[in-house]
């Protein structure tokens, strides 16, 4: 039987991974991913887990000895944030080529500079290219549920990738909400036990781990990362069809949020979603057909199924919470990828981007709204005045 | 019953680094990787840290080792044999794998270690995993060309620390990393090379059985970078011994002990005028760094003496 339980979001994280039990965690405490680490640092010292925990001396050193145990043929988590990520960003990579299953739970904050301990998406962005998947989460329950369903996706043996599960720092981190935490023994059978096909520990079998690798065959191992990260497309659908039926839950690629009939909708990721929905069902009740397009799956980046999704609409904006500095119109990387499959797929409808919350800025509903009246009128003259805006800024 | 540390047994145990690898004629590295895995007779996991002895015993598709391996990063090689030694312990006590004596063994080179894996490695060391670090320290960053680290003597020329006209080559003087890591109290460290292959050996087989963590600090002569002829190898690292500039020693428990001690103690410019990086330094204007090299070299044996009890 499940129960409700009254989590912080990092709590629900560490709850997760009590349920996992992976076999080796190794993780340096950062804010706001702090709490999940000393949740964990708990469970392993009152032995509720059987986890080994390496607590690192650096977030490089968390990565790298998540590589070295998942190359071992451990089931290897971490979590960090910001900065911590940015330690790490040599070895991300690596973990990525090395097909090493990680689950990382990334808790968004701004990088600095200047320092700034609060939530944007900076970090994740940086590493949108890596060859991580990467799922985002509107509130605990979405971190605990994509926490659980990673593990399946990452340790697929068509997909063999590591995936970063984020959540917003401090706004989801830190808050308490409702958490429906499943029965440990439903968790532990969905997780199931990793099986993996080769171990550095294999003696009697040597094999060479992370050789040179030159010109001639370098290329063609970039390439198989590509296979892989196509297969986690089908994969990520297949697992969230399992979870969906077995915890009553309906994950997807995205969530659309009264979106059917909408003429304008908003895309924007993790919390702020939460509060661009009570903004919807307040215009709705005005009568304004207006809309929401939560993504969840960030990498494999689902673009024909936005486009499809985005098709009927007469006015989009894309909220970012990061800014890709010196791209077209220093607009945010969801924008700048987002209209490019619209474009792709032939999707030709005014599109606007919107900045918004960097370095932890509060963003209230009175802005979301003003958003939504932008594109109401984007809608009706059919043309985009300006292509970004930063919200809220002081100028 | 252990392989005795005697040619004619040890020549009847498999290579564990095979023949045809790329590592230059002359490289001490090879030699030393062998000495050190011959001297174990348990099954080993190897990580290595980027540099001459992955690039040139590892390109896809050939491998030149007959173990586990792992190559991750430049800096990160302590960290992630901690990884492997950590999913290892954690997968037999959970009844996952069946328990094996593996020794879990890091190379990395100075660079790897003195300069840029130091973080890693002390904390690896501080946090007790069971594993022995083998520095091959050819006392600079010789896989990218020849340029400084933290082990390059005073002196030495480099392509980062040229002889010029004016500097003539490093200004420093190296750190002493072996003393660094014996202060981290872990149960064993040593200093070895391979031209006492014997010495070395007894330090591997009592490193991988302590119980803890191990360091041992190898000097590793490169005929590019040091600039000697490929068959002065061995004969090289002697002299740097012979002339107490790379003492051999152990620190067990915390109690120093000389394991080799010179009959005649050499002037360190017998080992100096036989490398090309040195010639400089025999340039009148130049002949002080030789006696504030001797200086050094006499002032940390004098301190080593005292450490081991022998004055």
């Amino acid at each position: 039987m499940s129960k409700y339980e009254a989590l912080t979001g990092d709590q629900a994280v560490a709850t997760a991974m009590r349920q996992i039990n992976p076999d080796v965690v190794a993780a340096y405490p950062i804010t706001p991913q702090t709490e999940t680490v000393e949740f964990f640092a708990e469970y392993v010292a009152n032995g509720e887990v059987t986890t080994d925990f390496i607590c690192v001396e650096s977030e490089h050193s968390a990565m790298s000895a998540c590589v070295g145990a998942s190359a071992a043929g451990a089931r290897v988590m971490t979590a960090t944030s910001a900065n911590g990520l940015a330690l790490m960003w040599e070895v991300v990579y690596i973990a990525a080529s090395l097909r090493c299953p990680i689950v990382m739970s990334l808790v968004n904050r701004a990088l600095s500079g200047p320092i700034n301990i609060h939530c944007d998406h900076s970090d994740v962005m940086g590493m949108r290219d890596s060859g991580w998947i990467i799922l985002f989460s509107e509130n605990g329950q979405e971190a605990y549920d994509n926490i659980i369903q990673a593990v399946r996706i990452a340790e697929h043996p068509d997909v063999l990738l590591p995936v970063a599960v984020c959540q917003d720092g401090f706004i989801t981190s830190h808050a308490m909400e409702r958490v429906e935490v499943y029965d440990d023994a439903d968790v532990k059978a969905f997780v199931g036990t990793y099986r993996p096909k080769w171990s550095i520990l294999d003696v009697d079998n040597p094999k060479t781990y992370g050789p040179l690798d030159f010109y001639d065959y370098y290329y063609e191992h970039k390439r198989q990362q590509v296979e892989a990260m196509e297969h986690a497309r089908r994969v990520i659908l297949e697992v969230a069809d399992e979870f969906n039926r077995k915890f009553r839950r309906n994950y997807g690629l995205f969530e659309a949020y009264r979106l059917d009939d909408a003429d304008v909708a908003v895309v924007v990721t993790n919390s702020t979603a939460g509060t661009a929905k009570v903004v919807v069902d307040g215009l709705r009740a005005q009568g304004l057909k207006v809309g929401l397009l939560k993504p969840r799956v960030f990498r494999p980046f689902p673009a024909k199924e936005l486009a499809q999704a985005l098709r009927h609409l007469k006015a989009v904006a894309v909220m970012d919470r990061s800014i890709a500095f010196g791209s077209m119109n220093n607009a945010g990387p969801l924008f700048l990828e987002l209209t490019a499959a619209l474009a792709i797929h032939g999707v030709h409808i005014p599109v606007a981007d919107y900045i918004f919350g960097l370095g932890g800025r509060d963003i209230k509903p009175s802005e979301v709204e003003s958003v939504y009246r932008d594109m109401l009128r984007v809608a009706e003259t059919g043309r985009v005045e300006r292509l970004v805006t930063y919200l809220s800024v002081r100028e | 019953m252990a392989t005795k540390l005697i040619p004619k047994e040890l020549a009847k145990k498999p290579d564990r680094l095979s023949p045809g690898h790329r590592l230059c004629a002359g490289c001490a590295a090879p030699i030393i990787v062998r000495q050190i895995l011959a001297a174990i007779d348990e099954p080993v996991v190897v990580a290595n840290a980027t540099g001459c002895l992955e690039v040139a015993t590892t390109i896809y598709p050939y491998t030149a080792w007959r173990v586990p391996w792992i190559h991750n990063a430049f800096e990160n090689v302590a960290a992630t044999i901690a990884g492997v030694e950590t999913a290892y312990r954690s997968l037999v006590r959970q009844g996952k794998i069946p328990e094996r004596d593996i020794k879990f063994i890091a190379f990395g080179g100075d660079g790897g270690t003195y300069d840029i894996g130091l973080q890693a490695l002390s904390g690896a060391l501080e946090r007790g995993h069971q594993f022995l670090y083998v520095c091959y320290n050819n006392e600079a960053y010789m896989n990218t060309g020849i340029q400084r680290s933290g082990a390059t003597p005073l002196g030495a020329h480099t392509t980062t620390s040229p002889a010029g006209s004016v500097i003539p080559g490093k200004q420093q003087m190296r750190k002493d990393l072996t003393a660094i890591v014996a202060a981290h109290d872990i149960p064993y460290v040593a200093q070895a090379a391979p031209s006492q292959w014997k010495d070395l050996m007894e330090k591997t087989r009592k490193a991988v059985n302590c119980g803890g963590p191990a360091f041992l600090n190898v000097l590793s002569s490169c005929n590019r970078g040091w600039r000697h002829e490929t068959y002065e190898t061995l004969e090289l690292t002697q002299l740097a011994v012979d002339t107490c500039y790379w003492p051999l020693y152990e620190v067990e428990n915390g109690v120093w002990r000389l394991t080799y001690k010179p009959k005649e103690k050499l002037p360190v410019e017998e080992w100096l005028k036989r490398q090309g990086r040195f010639r400089h330094l025999f340039r009148p204007e130049n002949r002080h760094l030789i006696d504030e090299l001797q200086a050094e070299v006499d002032r940390r044996w004098e301190r080593l003496l005292a450490l081991c009890g022998e004055k």
